[in-house]
């Protein structure tokens, strides 16, 4: 997992595939918008942190697909929905 | 982010543009999104050796993504609902025009655990696309290109659909 620094708002976790262009869009939203973030580029892993990865997604979205963005442990937002992710930050 | 030479990302832009419009399809008209669109199917190529979606988690396993391999069977059911494909590489005549916005859109392809089932309750056909016989009354079986849907009734479907450039494994017996 690869750590962003910015404006602490609780735990953002961006789970993306690093060829994927919805993905590379909500990262730069999250850049944009200077929060503090991590993120796990799911296709970079192999063996069984990839199986890990993959299950931990699942929890969150069953489909496990990308970007999947879990906020606070508590919110889960699938696809580069600018507006919904605006809210559920607060900025 | 990748040691894939920009002039690989701008030769297979020119084609993969050409054949688009050839073939009756577009390619989103916002160009950067496209080409990194582009690099990450280029970067799919040497992680699976094969051109899997770049929006979607590759099993690494040919067989068991030969669905998502670009352009993938969802296509042009996405573009009828959506106006775009999944990752918006491919878009309608609209957003290709600038009157609307791609929008990100749900994924057509069952989950994991659906395929499994689907798979697990599809009968294995030895003979798909080799030689099959031809259904009673008919000449030859017809063969239908799971991609575009392009049917061809000669023995075996051809090496490359036509019309969309699918490989002959994309196509499934239809009569
Ligand atoms: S056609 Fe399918 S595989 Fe190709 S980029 Fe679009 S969604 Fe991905």
């Amino acid at each position: 997992m690869e750590h962003v620094d910015g404006i602490d708002k609780g735990k953002v976790v961006l789970y993306a595939l690093s060829t994927c262009g919805w993905c590379k869009k909500t990262k730069n939203l999250l850049n944009e918008l200077g929060v503090a973030y991590e993120v796990e580029f799911v296709d970079k892993l192999a063996g069984e942190a990839r199986e890990a990865c993959i299950k931990e997604v699942a929890k969150w979205n069953e489909r496990t697909s990308f970007p999947t963005l879990v906020i606070r442990d508590e919110i889960c937002i699938v696809g580069f929905k600018e507006e919904e992710i605006k809210e559920a930050l607060g900025v | 982010m990748s040691d894939i030479p920009p002039e690989k990302i701008e030769t297979t832009f020119k084609k993969l543009d050409a054949d688009a419009e050839k073939f009756g399809y577009h390619l989103s008209p916002d160009t950067d999104f496209v080409k990194e669109l582009i690099e990450g199917l280029l970067i799919n190529e040497e992680t699976y050796g094969y051109w899997a979606c770049p929006c979607r988690l590759a099993d690494g396993d040919k067989a068991d993504d030969l669905d998502i391999v670009c352009p993938c069977d969802y296509r042009d059911a996405d573009l009828n609902e959506f106006g775009a494909c999944y990752c918006a590489l491919y878009v309608s005549d609209e957003i290709k025009r600038g009157d609307a916005q791609p929008e990100p859109i749900p994924d057509r392809r069952p989950s994991y655990s659906e395929r499994k089932i689907e798979k697990a309750q599809i009968p294995v056909q030895e003979d798909e696309a080799s030689g099959a016989e031809a259904p009673s009354g008919l000449a030859y079986p017809v063969w239908r290109c799971k991609v575009c849907g392009y049917l061809a009734a000669r023995d075996d479907p051809p090496p490359v659909c036509p019309i969309c450039k699918a490989t002959k494994e994309r196509f499934e017996r239809f009569m």
